[in-house]
């Protein structure tokens, strides 16, 4: 059938099964929103006050729904906007496809009005991206982008669509989406591109297992790959198996439950103490979809010294990339774990087990349970009132880390936070698009004052949406998390970290049409959550905790386990 | 270690791949000694040759990391050995008096071909391994050079072994 360039787009779009849309329009896609006004009801567009929350809230929805973020965005200043959003996705692994308008082909290349090369512009963040230059070759390339985003190691594409494209004529052909999975691997010396996941060689599958037979202290280190891979139950499978606690990596939150007695919670920088001294100790390091970041790592040499590695993950240039692993098993996370387990007898490590009891209680003495209205009581009273199928999205510094520490997950794909990018200003969209993933079920926000700042804006489109956010916002005064390594590693030198706002931030809600008001104790916080939250807007509450409230433990930077300060 | 590899790579032939391959590198912070590309016998597939220094951490980091690019459909490591290797140079010296003689005898001792020249000048083309290149250029700078042109480095595998042949990249799409 004949239709336009525009047609064509949102035909694909429903044909691969969007059904949301977040965006902003412009002069260059008048043609898109234009078919979009006529498809209305068959595919939603949500409304943003920015591009960037659009793009935050594409990625919030495809982290809670497991399917694809889609965005779209004029071309020019509404390109660039989105270029945080696309680093954050990509730095997280998370499927976005990103469509912007551009001038038309006649005009490129010409400093039109509104023209910026996003191709340029986003390249090193994206997974690839199209210029499309014949309107032939849109429903084609649409279909490639939805592959490409979740085949291996997912990430987002960016499709950059003239104007006169979005209104010539072609012929839409209707194909079948494209699977991500059955990638062409060839039997040759050569390498070959786009096929990361390499058939698991028996050899080096052999070599893990025998490793694994023979090791002491067994310890999973789980990353954000196991939950792309929905690997949960083989993650736990192992553990049991190897008789193993497990580790997370923030990106890994979620993979595990919180109630699992083997889960000892967050590793690295900020991680939990029985965890990062229980991963120092291991003799054999099982890391299942991480990458190793430096804020996972700290000293990398000081990090391997008595351990063999054993790596899985479906990016092949992640093996090795940040620290050499003994042995690398490159593959889909599910496939490599069920492949072990197959040839895995139950391998138990008492001794092992005790010690890491012995750690859980140090933990417990070194990290003391507090009374009062600290974030952590904060945190762990919103999970109380609000229970374990809530998605959790935080912005960053250190209510995330807070966050991370103590909010006792227990489903996975539930929080939505920003990892490799450390993005303030990721939250509130992201919580819109995961409230949306979840057919507008409540949905948290954790952030702070510093964060909210960022990109508060999108209060607007969670009223429109009429969104059951419940928005819990730490108030320090400060920003929290740069002026805690001021106060560490600058003598104190608070410089532009003191925030010295007036905003009150119910009110704030307030003026955007939502609700809100303040808690200063326990009591008030359970009493707003179990009757105040109303089922159509969101609700801010407004918690002023103590400017002196620091994320602990902490390794400093490049520093290792021994370097741990608990106070 | 560092030492120098040549990566060979098969790419869609279109606009834009050569800046992707190349910023892959740039953000990586690699830095690419020579880097020559041409269309193959399929012209929806062009060949980079790069050359470039570095350890084994690195070279295996280019591989890898390249391989991830959509518009690369075939990468493929050369080291002296398993190789290959040529390089072309255009070179304009200054040819005067008592000068033309000697740069005649290093144009022939190196079996150069004349392409141009003139009263006071001499443009030369100069084939063979980069590090003969290399010399040609040393033995020239005594004679007066006045500006030289090389293509950079193209390579293609020794023997059978590794043909990397766009027959196959058509198969990956």
């Amino acid at each position: 059938m004949q239709m336009n360039g525009a047609q064509i787009l949102i035909e694909t779009l429903i044909s691969e099964g969007v059904e949301t849309i977040f965006g902003y329009p412009g002069g260059s896609v008048l043609n898109i929103y234009d078919e979009l006004y006529k498809s209305s009801d068959r595919i939603q567009h949500v409304l943003s006050a920015h591009e960037q929350g659009a793009a935050h809230a594409a990625d919030g929805y495809a982290r809670a729904s497991g399917k694809t973020g889609v965005v779209f965005a004029t071309s020019g200043p509404g390109a660039t906007n989105l270029v945080t959003g696309i680093a954050n996705a990509y730095l997280d692994s998370v499927p976005v496809v990103a469509f912007t308008g551009n001038v038309p082909t006649g005009l490129l290349g010409r400093d039109s009005f509104q023209e910026v090369d996003i191709i340029g512009i986003t390249q090193p963040v994206v997974k690839h991206s199209f210029l499309v230059r014949e309107v032939e070759d849109l429903e084609p390339t649409i279909r490639e982008a939805f592959r490409i985003a979740n085949a291996g190691r997912k990430g987002p594409v960016l499709i950059d669509v003239p104007k006169n494209i979005q209104a010539a004529m072609a012929e839409y052909l209707g194909q079948q989406p494209r699977s991500a999975v059955g990638q062409i691997t060839m039997p040759s010396a050569k390498s070959v591109a786009l096929s990361p996941a390499k058939p698991l060689d028996p050899a080096e599958l052999e070599e893990a297992l025998s490793a694994i037979q023979s090791c002491e202290r067994p310890f999973i280190y789980c990353g954000g790959g196991v939950l792309a891979a929905h690997a949960e139950a083989e993650i736990l499978e192992l553990s049991h198996r190897l008789t193993a606690p497990i580790g997370l990596s923030l990106m890994g939150l979620t993979a595990v439950p919180h109630s699992y007695p083997l889960n000892l919670g967050m590793c690295g920088m900020h991680g939990r103490y029985a965890a990062t001294v229980a991963q120092s100790e291991a003799d054999l390091l099982v890391a299942v979809g991480v990458r190793f970041s430096d804020r996972a790592t700290g000293n990398i040499d000081e990090y391997r010294k008595k351990c063999k590695i054993i790596h899985i993950d479906i990016d092949l240039a992640e093996i090795g990339k940040n620290v050499a692993a003994t042995i690398g098993l490159c593959g889909g996370v599910k496939e490599v774990l069920s492949a072990l387990l197959a040839k895995l007898p139950l391998l138990p490590h008492e001794q092992w087990m005790a010690h890491i009891d012995q750690l859980k209680q140090e933990e417990m003495r070194k990290i003391p349970f507090r009374t009062g209205f600290t974030p952590q009581n904060i945190i762990r009273s919103v999970h109380a009132a609000l229970g374990d199928d809530t998605v959790v999205a935080t912005d960053v510094g250190q209510h995330q880390m807070w966050v991370a520490q103590s909010y006792p997950f227990e489903k996975p794909h539930t929080l939505l936070t920003s990892g490799g990018l450390g993005a303030m200003g990721y939250g509130l969209g992201a919580a819109i698009g995961g409230c949306m993933a979840k057919n507008c079920k409540r949905t948290v926000l954790f952030t702070s004052d510093g964060s909210f700042g960022m990109n508060l804006n999108e209060m607007a489109t969670a009223v429109s949406q009429k969104l059951p956010l419940v928005i819990v916002l730490l108030n320090n005064g400060v920003l929290g998390m740069v002026r805690q390594w001021q106060g560490r590693f600058y003598e104190r030198r608070f410089s532009q970290t003191t925030l010295d706002r007036k905003t009150d931030f119910s009110l704030l809600a307030q003026a955007f049409g939502a609700a809100g008001s303040q808690a200063a104790c326990l009591e008030e916080l359970m009493e707003i959550l179990s009757q105040k939250l109303p089922s159509d807007t969101p609700y801010l509450i407004d918690c002023k905790i103590d400017v002196n409230e620091e994320v602990l433990p902490m390794i400093p930077p490049g520093g290792a386990v021994s370097d741990i300060m608990v106070d | 270690m560092d030492k120098k590899f040549t990566v060979s790579l098969i790419v869609a032939n279109h606009a834009g791949v050569l800046n992707r391959v190349a910023g892959l590198y740039a953000k990586r912070g690699y830095n690419i000694d020579s880097l020559a590309v041409g269309v193959t016998e399929n012209p929806q597939y062009s060949r980079i040759t790069i050359v470039s220094t570095g350890d084994d951490y690195m070279k295996e980091q280019v591989e890898r990391q390249l391989q991830k690019l959509h518009d690369v459909k075939l990468v493929m490591l050369l080291e002296n050995g398993n190789m290959v290797g040529i390089e072309q140079m255009l070179i304009k010296m200054r040819a005067e008096g008592n000068g033309k003689a000697a740069i005649s005898s290093l144009i022939n001792s190196y079996g150069g071909r004349v392409m141009d020249f003139g009263e006071t000048f001499i443009t030369t083309e100069i084939t063979g391994p980069s590090e003969k290149i290399d010399e040609f250029i040393c033995k020239a700078e005594a004679l007066g050079i006045m500006e030289l042109c090389r293509s950079g480095s193209i390579a293609l595998s020794h023997g059978l072994d590794n043909v990397l042949s766009v027959d196959d990249a058509f198969r990956i799409g």
